[in-house]
């Protein structure tokens, strides 16, 4: 890792009770932490879910810290950085763009590349969906810029590890 | 929830009657509280019940400190039971008094209804979004049947790994419900395994580090308290030889009277004990978060010693201070396996090299400065002084406020036992002495409870002198007046051009008002009074108030300047400022 302080995704795996996420963001924002991104929802197991948050401007102390303060939290039973393990990163993003009528080859093009599907067609608009790791979907995003983004919406970064260390809520 | 629990009783109790039954089978006997609207069904359970003794306290706060003396006591969670909203809320300092101290408590609150709760109904707080950031754990309890299992979890939380306080809400028609009590055996927590057994090869590269240091230096930290690790420690720093520092909330843990100890460390600790830090190769942690009141710059901090780091909180070890062995574990547990490793193998020690060392630190000790005091009035180090010599064969347990006074009582009072100085070190939390000796003299009956005080800090929670009359808590006060809140002064004076902005600050007639509440009250203003009122209030068993008046610009030295490295020591009023 060359560069000290790129994004971390920690994928924490919690009892899926009333108030986990505020417990867990909580605790970013009381220390000082941040968030890029915060996804939660429920895991394939009933009782458990997972929170996937991507944290930046985090040294490795730092990193070292949330993890260890995640882990603090009683309802918490995993955590890991997957930075730190082979694992796979994804973005959804709805992405509505100006379409006017020079353009829309163009966008047609673009998300053919990206393998991002149009799912709405409007007299101006066209908007895609697309899901891709951070390159892809930063790269997305550069391309229709110019193009005239309407409106963004992105889900924030949900990943999973690669080994089978993490698929579990039995694991333990 | 599951088949380990068996069945105790088939008759149906209210939450109310299960909440005590629960207290009950945790062994509580006393509670430090105070009614309100939706706990109700509790006072009215309680109304008839044999087994718990109810301290009802004049301010929520107060009861929740008092719990935690009695906690620091007996090394047992300390119980308070307040009603939602603003009884809830006034318990916020005192969670967090006993979140940073690392003392077990459970908080029991009450909630409104639970169709009501985000309502904004009368009296409705959300505690659980409140506590959250300043307990180890809270719940809010959804079903009746849920109150043993979750009431059994919060003391075992509370107790285990890094003791703290947990907070347990409790809608009014939970404790109005009523089904069978059914106590759970055992505590099912997944996410919870707090680590007692450090790594073995970690703990023999840190007994070979120790052994082979020439200046090592052992800081002990209020850890040692909680894991009852004194005599392990003491062993440890006999064979290896090592002096042992000890922070503000480990006073006790190795007598202070023992060769070998450089007492406290720190912003007003010995500079000795400061300098042999500094200069160490080898410093063994055991049982300390680091705070800054200890470290200093911490670039500075110990910068060419190899750094051991024991603690049962993972959070700890390279939070502030960047350690090469760390050792995650119970200091006991831990102290215990390095004696053990040490006794079963060939370990050398050189003694001599060990023994200069100790020299060299007792040549800085040495060179202590006599503490002078120039002033015709009575000075506060004298009293405290005093205060030691006369009552330390007493075994009396000592509280503090926060200020001057703290500082002075901690660098005065040499304490050969651990709980027996019970001060508020994390949260500096003024109005914590007069409540926690409150707590302290419940719990152990016979013992001479004493809290000194500062004239600013008895005044957050003076109302607990109609507790201690009530029930006749012979809890005593010295407060050092010296009309001024003295430490924030202390820094005006030397950082703030002399600008005494706010902190004039005027009291009533302590003694009238000791009187007026039917206590004790005592005046000292001359050196010679010392003794003889303090024999008097000693004697006469009733809840006492001392107010003794003193120079007020007396400072306290040695001072180490927050963000200063802690070698950099003012020792007098006659040190420049750099």
């Amino acid at each position: 890792m060359s560069n000290n302080n790129k994004n971390h995704v920690i994928s924490v795996l919690v009892k899926d009770e009333a108030g986990i996420v505020s417990r867990v963001s909580g605790l970013f924002s009381g220390r000082g932490y941040s968030i890029e991104s915060i996804t939660a929802a429920q895991t394939s197991e009933k009782g458990y879910a997972r929170i996937t948050i991507e944290t930046s401007g985090g040294d490795e102390n730092v990193i070292e810290q949330i993890t260890k303060q995640l882990n603090r939290l009683i309802p918490v039973l995993k955590v890991v950085d997957l930075g730190d393990v082979e694992s796979i990163e994804r973005e959804l993003i709805l992405c509505k763009v100006i379409a006017k009528d020079e353009d829309r080859s163009e966008i047609l093009r673009i998300a053919e590349i990206f393998g991002a599907k149009i799912i709405d067609v409007t007299q101006r608009t066209y908007t895609l969906e697309a899901i891709g790791d951070e390159r892809q979907i930063r790269s997305l995003i550069e391309l229709l810029r110019p193009i005239g983004i309407k409106e963004l919406v992105r889900s924030g970064k949900v990943g999973i590890t690669r080994s089978n260390q993490f698929t579990s809520t039995k694991a333990e | 929830m599951s088949g380990t629990e068996t069945q105790q009783k088939t008759d149906k109790l209210t939450g109310a009657q299960i909440f005590l039954e629960c207290l009950r089978k945790e062994g509580v006997k006393e509670i430090f509280g105070y009614p309100g609207g939706v706990i109700l069904t509790i006072y009215e359970a309680l109304y008839n019940c044999d087994f718990i003794k109810h301290y009802l306290v004049r301010h929520e706060q107060a009861a929740v400190h008092a719990a935690e003396g009695y906690s620091r006591i007996t090394g047992k969670p300390g119980v308070a039971l307040v009603t939602s909203g603003p009884g809830a809320t006034n318990c916020i300092t005192g969670i967090a008094n006993a979140y940073y101290d690392g003392y077990p408590l459970v908080v029991f609150t009450g909630q409104v209804g639970s169709s009501q709760i985000g309502n904004d109904a009368f009296q409705e707080a959300d505690i659980i979004g409140i506590t959250r950031s300043c307990c180890k754990h809270n719940y809010l309890v959804k079903d009746v049947k849920d109150l043993p299992r979750i009431i059994k979890e919060a003391f075992h939380i509370a107790t285990t790994g890094k003791p703290g306080p947990v907070v347990v809400d409790m809608p009014k028609d939970i404790l109005s419900a009523s089904c069978e009590f059914v106590w759970p055996e055992t505590v099912k927590l997944p996410g919870y395994n707090p680590n007692y057994n450090g790594h073995p090869k970690q703990i023999s590269k840190a007994l070979e580090l120790l052994c082979e240091a020439e200046r090592p230096v052992i800081i002990a930290g209020g850890g040692i308290v909680a894991s009852e690790a004194m005599e392990e420690l003491k062993q440890l720093a006999d064979k290896l030889h090592v002096p042992v520092t000890n922070t503000l909330m480990a006073k006790g843990v190795y007598p202070e009277t023992d060769e070998k100890s450089l007492g406290m460390l720190g912003m007003h600790g010995n500079f000795w004990a400061n300098h042999a830090v500094t200069n160490c190769d080898v410093l063994f942690a055991v049982g300390t978060r680091f705070n800054d009141r200890i470290t200093g710059c911490l670039k500075r901090f110990a910068r060419d010693a190899q750094i051991i780091h024991v603690d049962i909180d993972p959070c700890s070890i390279n939070k502030n201070v960047k350690v090469d062995i760390p050792i995650i574990g119970d200091a006991k547990n831990v102290l215990r396996a390095m004696l053990d490793e040490f006794n079963n193998n060939n370990y050398e020690i050189h003694h001599e090299v060990k023994q200069s060392w100790l020299e060299q630190i007792n040549e800085w000790r040495n060179k202590r400065p006599k503490i002078e005091h120039n002033s015709e009035k009575l000075s506060a180090i004298t009293v405290i002084q005093k205060l030691y010599e006369y009552t330390k064969d007493m075994d009396p347990v000592i509280t503090t406020e926060v200020g001057q006074h703290q500082m002075w009582a901690a660098q005065l009072w040499k304490c050969d036992k651990p709980r027996r100085f019970v001060t508020s070190g994390g949260l500096g939390t003024m109005g914590f002495g007069f409540p926690a000796a409150m707590g302290i003299a419940v719990a152990d009956k016979d013992r001479l409870v004493i809290n000194i005080a500062g004239d600013g800090s008895i005044q957050m929670n003076i109302q607990e002198l109609a507790t201690c009359v009530e029930y006749q808590i012979p809890v005593i006060n010295v407060i050092i007046n010296n009309g001024y809140l003295g430490m924030v002064r202390q820094w005006q004076e030397k950082l703030y051009h002399q600008h005494y902005s706010e902190t004039k600050i005027s009291g009533p007639d302590f003694v009238k008002v000791a009187e007026a509440y039917g206590a004790r009250g005592f005046r000292i203003t001359k050196e010679e009074d010392i003794i003889p009122v303090i024999q008097q209030a000693i004697e006469c068993r009733q809840p006492v108030f001392i107010d003794v008046v003193v120079d007020e610009y007396e400072m306290v030295y040695p001072w180490v300047l927050a963000g200063n490295p802690i070698n950099k020591v003012l020792l007098s009023n006659n040190c420049p400022i750099n």
